[in-house]
């Protein structure tokens, strides 16, 4: 089987080192409300807000932060499936954000970014049978049909470990588990660079969780694919990603290797994150609590840590200068003013 | 500790078009004043089945085919639909996994929760009022007076499950069942909404159902664990006891199947194979005996519940 697995369109040679290279990148929804005095700029929710990073070859890359922090905007940003206001993604070495995410559905390279989504059972066309949502994407994307795309459809079922025999069923039919299977299956058939995965087994028994979480493993193995993973369960981020990236109000907060920030995290935004994972041991690291709610996205203050006001540490500089992401000890950064303090 | 809910050998079946499903086969627990009692296990486990059948929620097709149930000394299984009316929501009350959907989209959160306060404690429009404003400020919404006549869309998730709280909190209910409170909500905003409940747990004497699938969620926030596999408590005891001592061997495979926070993902397993089709005639007496690596010929004889420890209540023939 070994001969058919790999990403043939091109050659790992002629890239650069980072299969991912996001820099500054924004992006701004307007309101549609209409000002009283007509002209006015409508306000924008800053959704996503200069946010850079980079994805290595073969990396699995996490992405933590609460609802509303802009995780999903920028799962599509990356995935192409939208556009960015401004900033850059570079896949490879091709800059992929002045392309409009319509011309890049046609794009050569749409098969090398693919996405599973969060819940199978709602995300899988239910007209259609497990073999059809798997074919689809090599259908539309690779050009396949026949005899070679049954291949195909069975090769990728195969590898997320989906017996044959489910292939006519349909989502209905199977169980969350097997569902999931089916969602990794239609996103790996294009053989894509860069998987992304939104919350995959959010929706899962932990018997099944692990289960999943170690054939994303063994594909990683096999296949050579860099993972962006999505998630709101720190110990499951924890166990598959190397690099981890925090996200609150659509900045990046703190990044770094994953385990070097859960257990020791330099932002405080990251230590109440952290420390309001409930532990099987029941012992808490310690009782803080970060009350309340995030502030607006709308329009934020330019100049202020969009943390501040909710922040344990919170002081006026806090409120009059917006703190950079700096570097630290073991590839790690951390957007505050006060890491050193604490 | 005066006992708030006694349940014993409570079962629940299904009539579908494809069978009987045994969906509850001879449930027994108790919750006492104050206490937070967790129900763990996978889904279909039935843990939201018992909620339901105590509550007389069950739809058309369920219905209870045995044992008792009794809320304060009221007979729940054998209480008139009216009955049952009349202690939903002044004596039990109930919150679901997702608020804004349990939420009325159409009216005001204050309105919702004054509802409850003027049917179950007869109070008038006025009083109920302040009183749902009072009790928003009781669960911690900011500006409750205000937020009072805010409708659910604009509230997020959170203050959504908060407001939820409060209903079935307002009538000050010897007993709350909570299914999955918190499930789809951020980590950071559960800690709060279990921080919630526990105070006003302490504050009122109130007991608690706690049904979650996390069993990180019921180790912190449980006095008592109750581990349910496909319609059957396989083992019960105090949290702490049940964590470092787990003794039925699903306890013990769900533990070694959830994520810590230290720890490698290979170190993690699986529980092999599946719930039993609870529709089958011939159910095995130990309905994890498929699953189990400490299947023996003795698990064949019918299923018995002893102690195998104070206070640690086991429903299997070879333990660990």
């Amino acid at each position: 089987m070994s001969g058919m697995i790999g990403n043939d369109p091109t050659p790992r040679e002629a890239e650069g080192r980072y299969l991912l290279d996001v820099a500054e990148l924004s992006k701004r929804f307007p309101l549609g409300r209409r000002r009283l005095f007509g002209k006015a700029a409508p306000a924008m929710v800053h959704a996503v807000d200069d946010v850079s990073f980079t994805l290595a070859r073969g990396e699995t890359l996490g992405l933590v932060g609460e609802s509303g922090c802009g995780k999903s905007t920028l799962v599509r940003l990356i995935a192409r499936l939208t556009d960015p206001t401004t900033g850059s993604i570079r896949f490879g070495n091709r800059e992929l954000s002045a392309l409009p995410a319509k011309a890049f559905a046609r794009d050569p390279d749409r098969a090398r970014i693919q996405i599973v989504f969060q819940d199978a059972g709602e995300s899988i066309n239910p007209r259609f049978t497990a073999a059809d949502a798997i074919a689809d994407p090599l259908r539309q994307l690779r050009g396949l049909g026949g005899d070679a795309l049954r291949e195909k459809v069975e090769e990728a079922a195969t590898l997320c470990g989906l017996p044959l025999a489910l292939l006519d069923r349909f989502p209905h039919q199977l169980s969350g588990g097997q569902r999931a299977r089916v969602g990794i299956a239609r996103a790996i058939g294009p053989r894509p660079d860069l998987l992304v995965l939104d919350e995959p087994t959010a929706a899962l028994d932990v018997s099944v969780q692990v289960t999943i979480l170690q054939l994303l493993v063994r594909l990683r193995e096999t296949l050579g694919i860099s993972y962006v993973f999505v998630s709101h369960d720190l110990n499951v981020v924890r166990l598959l990603c190397d690099r981890v990236v925090v996200m609150y109000l659509g900045r990046i907060v703190e990044t770094g290797p994953a385990r070097a920030v859960f257990d020791a995290p330099l932002h405080p935004y990251t230590r109440g994150l952290v420390a309001a994972v409930p532990r099987l041991d029941g012992l808490r690291a310690d009782a803080l609590r970060l009350a309340g709610d995030p502030r607006s996205p709308i329009d934020p203050d330019p100049d202020a840590c969009r943390f501040h006001g909710r922040c344990p540490i919170g002081t006026g500089r806090c409120g009059a200068e917006m703190p950079k992401l700096r570097r630290f000890d073991g590839g790690r950064e951390a957007a505050c003013h006060y890491v050193e303090a604490a | 500790m005066t006992t708030v809910l006694d349940v014993t050998d409570f079962s629940v079946e299904f009539r579908t078009r494809s069978g009987t499903v045994k969906a509850l086969d001879r449930v027994a627990f108790r919750i006492g004043r104050g206490e937070t009692m967790a129900l763990v296990g996978e889904s279909g486990s039935g843990k939201s089945v018992t909620a339901y059948a105590l509550l007389g929620l069950l739809d058309a097709a369920g219905r209870i085919t045995g044992g008792r149930a009794s809320l304060e000394g009221v007979e729940l299984t054998t209480a008139s639909p009216a009955a049952l009316a009349a202690i939903r929501g002044r004596r039990a009350a109930m919150i679901f996994q997702n608020p804004r959907a349990a939420l009325n989209p159409i009216r005001p959160i204050g309105q919702q929760i004054a509802d409850v306060v003027r049917r179950h404690a007869g109070l008038s429009r006025r009083d109920a009022t302040s009183r749902a404003v009072e009790m928003l400020r009781e669960v911690g919404i900011p500006d409750p007076v205000r937020r009072a006549g805010a409708y659910p869309f604009e509230l997020s998730g959170g203050m959504c499950q908060r407001v939820m709280i409060a209903i079935a909190v307002a009538t000050r209910p010897a007993l709350l069942i909570a299914d999955e409170p918190t499930t789809g909500l951020d980590v950071t905003t559960q800690a709060v909404v279990m921080d919630i409940m526990a105070k006003l747990a302490g504050e009122t004497g109130m007991a608690t159902l706690l049904i979650t699938h996390d069993l990180a969620l019921a180790a912190e926030r449980s006095g008592r664990i109750a581990v349910m596999h496909a319609g059957h408590i396989v083992e019960e005891a105090a949290t702490r006891a049940l964590l470092a001592a787990p003794r039925h061997p699903y306890t013990r495979r769900l533990l070694a199947a959830t994520p810590t926070a230290a720890g490698d993902l290979a170190e993690l397993r699986s529980i092999p194979g599946n719930l039993p089709d609870l529709r089958r005639a011939d159910l095995p007496p130990c309905r994890f005996a498929a699953r189990c690596p400490q299947h023996l010929e003795a698990c064949e004889a019918p299923m018995v519940w002893r102690d195998i420890a104070p206070a640690h209540r086991i429903a299997c023939w070879n333990p660990a």
